[in-house]
């Protein structure tokens, strides 16, 4: 489905999540973060959002275990920036599909 | 998922883990760390064998469950055999059988990105959730909360553990 965001017309599923990542922009992940309740992305936000986009664009697989051991963010620094679901909500930001692992 | 407006959501996890076998343990800390990602709130309450999860002599060390466990199948120690075939509860009996499959068991979940028991349990600290010893279970065994490895918030009385479990959207689960 369509739906117009920060300007921009994107394809998004039924839960919200970018269909093409290459649609995204800042300005839609921020629209995105808001909407979410997450409020202002500070640099450490946009750290791990930049971070899910090269793994997501490698075709890597994303888990909480691997992301705390990024080297990005911590396990608890990536559970204060995105409260109520740390993986979900920051792929959502960053425009990549939502995590189908249970890890 | 989507969550209609006539369903309440799950706000809390209160997980009795009660078994010590590497498959006792796992599937409590696959759904607490499973419930922080999803926002949930979550709390693991160690008690009987469950402890030797936390005892730090015995935590490195779980073992899959190959005698009496009559669900096992010679195709689940990964050795590659059909899952028709039964894993003769004699054979599990044999010293280092235990430890063979747990080391098959290991290799397949490390595949899979799932962390081992000490890391796992570090893992789901430090993501908000609550990690409890039954002071019971530990009096009966002589343990202490220093033999417990350090991420144990803290030693309750059941009685306890239903107050931490307080809350409409609670639920309790035992395995």
């Amino acid at each position: 489905m369509k739906k117009t965001i920060a300007g921009t017309e994107i394809d998004v599923n039924e839960e919200g999540y970018l269909t093409d990542a290459s649609q995204w922009n800042e300005a839609i992940g921020t629209a995105i973060a808001t909407e979410e309740s997450i409020g202002a992305l500070t640099d450490a936000h946009m750290k791990v959002v930049r971070y899910l986009r090269e793994q997501q664009a490698k075709g890597a697989s994303l888990t909480i275990r691997s992301m705390g051991k990024s080297g990005v963010v911590t396990t608890k620094e990536l559970y204060d920036l995105f409260p109520g679901g740390p993986l979900k909500k920051s792929s959502k930001i960053a425009g990549i599909p939502k995590p189908v692992g249970c890890i | 998922m989507s969550t209609p407006d006539d369903k309440q959501p799950v706000k809390k996890m209160s997980i009795i883990v009660s078994k010590g076998s590497l498959d006792g343990i796992y599937p409590a800390l696959i759904m607490a760390n499973g419930a922080r990602m999803e926002g949930i709130e979550a709390s693991l309450f160690f008690t009987f064998f469950g402890l030797n999860a936390l005892a730090n002599k015995t935590l490195d060390h779980l073992k899959v469950s190959t005698v009496g466990n009559a669900a096992l199948n010679m195709a689940m120690p990964m050795l590659g055999l059909p899952m028709t075939l039964p894993f003769p509860t004699v054979m599990g009996a044999i010293p280092g059988v235990s430890a063979f499959a747990t080391h098959l068991m290991n290799k397949e979940m490390e595949k899979l990105d799932i962390p081992p028991v000490r890391e796992f349990l570090e893992l789901i600290s430090d993501s908000g959730g609550k990690i409890f010893a039954c002071k019971l279970a530990m009096d009966m065994f002589k343990l202490k909360k220093e033999d417990l490895m350090d991420r144990v918030d803290d030693v309750l009385t059941v009685g306890q553990f239903y107050e931490e479990s307080a809350g409409a959207g609670t639920h309790i689960l035992f395995t």
